[in-house]
């Protein structure tokens, strides 16, 4: 009995802590538990070492070291007047700057894209700071007012009508279009077979058209008797915003509740008035620049940031169109994804560019950078609405099912409980999309837009600054831009998907 | 004997070729507590998902509170706003906060103020005994917790029918009572309930009555006591042996 004591497996005292009898904190330690704790970790850390040896070492060389800091012209980074083998030759782009960043936007008019540049940062970076006030105003400037602006600084322009004049020619558009496609339709009765029902059904359709034109003449009156005043814009922005007022009014509640919806409509009005003086869009403008001046930087800031505020809201329609249970949506979202992930992005650029102009109607014409835009926007689009519906599916059923109890529509479900979960869970595949889509914006270069690629490989061709060292300087530096950019993304990504995910945090 | 307020006649439904709800017909009365019990598949869930028209059926008609609901499920907006339900598996929405949870629907459905919306709330989460996790998300929470704030999300709606799907069958065993207390609570307010349970000491103390459903049919219904002293129904009996023991 003693004897179990004696040896008691019972601690009577607490012991004292003792340190680590091998270190494993510090640099030692991360030496020891990390990096030479087996044969297969010491290759491999000898393996990364001689990897980062050889990279890092020639690049610094290349940037820093061998590199010429200064110089007028190509003599500068020659080796025999530089004394050494030459590096980088920074004063190049020094020299070149001004064309990569606008292209050949003319340099009278350069301040222009400095504002805009200016606009969007400030605008953006509140946007992108969550500890910041007024974020549905400041998104609303961003997304919607912004756009305009940036188009009348960076193309210039101004306008003759407003709101009233562009819906009335609108309506008159469509019905043209009406009445031309009923006349066709007659036309075409003469010949065929089954004539008199096509000329029956051409029929209707031209009566439906001037109804139409009868239903819709008031507004074109109106819009006619507008454009005879002395100031159609003014006149017409006036009627504009007392209409909208009046119905943002009626909408917001009326008498009751209507005063916000009145007062913010009103303060929206007044801020498009101040930006149509401001600008003198009432008399044509800022010189028009055509966007084939356009280049550089500008060129893909521009197509990349159109293509990603875009190619978001194409993805969530299409992914929502996926999973609609309407066969007709359903089918056809189906279709447009598979056809735009089925096509390679030169092929779609290739088509906007020189086979869309075929298609269209003789005196339509959309502008080139447009017209990538476009493809672009809706190419991504489709890849980004395969991201969102892998969100969309990782969301339990119980979820819409629990919005749907508490008597929640599909809309508000879907834009208050589904999607902001299912984007949650997909902002790392959809930021990998807009960083591949900046990328991809260089591709524009082929289809004659000089991005920031282009205006780059353009400026080799210039005898002043041809030395062996120029090129590898161009692209070293057009990287440069590229990786800041793109690893900007990133991190903002990796920020907002930590913070957006709060609630898994225990 | 005033009108039911929940109405069920006829109702048939079936999954493509399945028959799942053959001729079923209920009636229950305003503030009436109805515990559903029966073998799993037997259709209890299907049933009280045809009342807030979760599930759509093909024959017969739902009335509640005199708002019709035939097979085209009209009117299934105004007869979600009055029947609240709460499932097996809590469904809170896990991105929100759990006040967001309670205030969401009021805000969005009924046009409340957020101001109004979070007073509202409040007073419900503090009937169910957690106002001061209100900042909390739900992930944050136990089974238990969670299930009692789903509870206050639905109340928070005013509904005249509240509709419990297994309420306690996804948590542990030591929070089942917590859960149980809050929805004896609300029966003792006079909330009209249809739950769906296997706890038995529930039905005993708070049922006016216990539906037995076997194969997608009512085949029992009777008082608590009658119910489990002397259950009419081979089935009924084999059931109570099991679930007893
Ligand atoms: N969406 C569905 N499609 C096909 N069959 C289903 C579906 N949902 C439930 N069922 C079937 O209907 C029957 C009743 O289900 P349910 O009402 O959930 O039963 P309980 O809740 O009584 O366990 C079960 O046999 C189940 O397999
Ligand atoms: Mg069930």
């Amino acid at each position: 009995m003693s004897d179990v004591i004696s040896s008691s497996f019972v601690r009577q005292d607490l012991l004292a802590e003792r340190p680590a009898p091998v270190k494993t904190t510090g640099f030692i330690g991360l030496m020891r538990t990390r990096l030479f704790n087996s044969p297969t970790n010491i290759l491999l850390t000898i393996v990364g070492a001689l990897l980062l040896w050889f990279t890092i070492v020639p690049s610094v060389k290349f940037l820093l070291v061998d590199a010429v800091w200064s110089g007028k012209d190509r003599t500068a980074c020659l080796a025999e007047n530089a004394g050494f083998a030459v590096g980088a030759c920074w004063p190049y782009i020094q020299a070149k700057l001004p064309q990569l960043i606008y292209g050949f936007y003319p340099e009278a008019e350069r301040w222009r894209v400095n504002l805009t540049l200016l606009l969007a940062v400030v605008l953006l970076l509140p946007l992108l700071i969550p500890r910041l006030p007024a974020k549905s105003l400041n998104a609303g400037l961003f997304f919607v007012a912004f756009p305009v602006v940036a188009f009348f600084l960076l193309h210039g322009g101004g306008i003759k009508g407003f709101g009233l004049s562009w819906t009335a020619g609108l309506l008159q558009l469509f019905d043209e279009s009406i009445v031309g496609a009923g006349q066709a339709l007659i036309t075409s009765g003469r010949t065929s077979a089954v004539g008199p029902l096509l000329w029956a059904l051409g029929s209707l359709i031209v009566l439906l058209g001037t109804l139409i034109h009868w239903l819709i003449f008031p507004l074109t009156w109106l819009r006619d008797y507008l454009q005879g005043t002395g100031q159609p814009v003014w006149a017409d922005f006036a009627v504009t915003a007392a209409i909208v007022c009046l119905i943002a009014f009626a909408l917001g509640g009326g008498v009751r509740t209507g005063g916000r919806a009145l007062a913010s409509s009103i303060a929206t009005f007044i801020g498009i008035a101040i930006v149509i003086r401001l600008m003198d869009l009432d008399h044509g403008g800022l010189p028009i620049v055509t966007t084939n001046l356009w280049g550089g930087l500008l060129v893909t800031l521009v197509v990349s940031v159109t293509g990603i505020v875009t190619s978001l809201p194409i993805g969530i329609a299409l992914a929502l169109g996926r999973r609609s249970t309407i066969p007709l949506i359903r089918i056809f979202s189906i279709a447009f994804i598979e056809f735009w992930r089925g096509v390679p992005l030169i092929t779609v650029l290739f088509f906007a560019t020189y086979m869309l102009p075929l298609f269209l109607p003789g005196n339509f014409t959309v502008d080139g950078l447009v017209r990538a835009l476009i493809g672009i926007a809706l190419f991504t689009g489709a890849y980004q609405a395969e991201n969102v519906r892998g969100g969309l599916a990782a969301i339990p059923r119980g979820q819409s099912e629990a919005a749907a109890a508490l008597g929640l529509s599909w809309w508000k479900t879907t834009s208050l409980i589904v999607l902001p979960q299912g984007l949650r869970h997909v902002i790392p595949n959809l930021v990998n999309s807009f960083i591949s889509l900046f990328k991809d914006t260089s591709l524009v270069s082929i289809v004659a837009l000089f991005d920031l690629l282009g205006s780059l490989r353009a400026s080799f061709a210039d005898p002043k600054w041809s030395t062996p060292s120029t090129a590898f300087t161009g692209f070293a530096f057009a990287g440069i831009i590229y990786f800041l950019f793109c690893f900007g993304m990133s991190r903002y990504s990796l920020f907002v998907e930590h913070r957006l995910n709060a609630h898994r945090r225990n | 004997m005033s009108e039911p307020i929940v109405k069920i006649s006829g109702l048939n439904k079936w999954y493509g070729e399945f028959h799942v709800l053959r001729d079923v017909d209920l009636a229950v009365q305003k503030g009436e507590r109805i515990v559903i019990c029966g073998p799993s598949g037997s259709g209890k869930s299907t049933l009280i998902r045809c009342i807030n028209a979760l599930e759509e059926f093909q024959e017969g008609e739902i009335v509640v509170d005199g708002i019709e609901l035939g097979p085209n499920l009209k009117h299934v907006d105004a007869v979600r706003r009055e029947v609240g339900m709460v499932f097996q598996s809590f469904n809170l929405f896990p991105h929100l906060t759990v006040l967001d949870n309670c205030t969401l629907a009021p805000i969005w459905v009924r046009n409340i103020p957020k101001k109004d919306a979070e007073v509202t709330a409040m007073k419900f989460l503090e009937r169910v005994k957690i106002p001061h996790q209100a900042n909390k998300f739900p992930g944050q929470m136990s089974g238990g917790q969670q299930q009692r704030v789903a509870i206050a999300r639905a109340l928070t709606m005013n509904p005249k029918v509240m509709l419990f799907d297994e309420p306690t069958s996804a948590l542990d065993p030591e929070m089942v009572k917590e859960v149980l207390d809050t929805m004896v609570d609300l029966a003792e307010e006079g909330m009209t309930m249809l739950v769906v349970t296997h706890e038995m000491g529930f039905a005993r103390e708070v049922a006016n009555r216990v539906v037995f459903m076997d194969a997608g049919q009512i085949i029992e219904a009777n008082t608590p006591n009658e119910f489990f002293a002397a259950p009419q129904h081979a089935r009924t009996k084999l059931f109570l042996s099991q679930i007893l023991r």
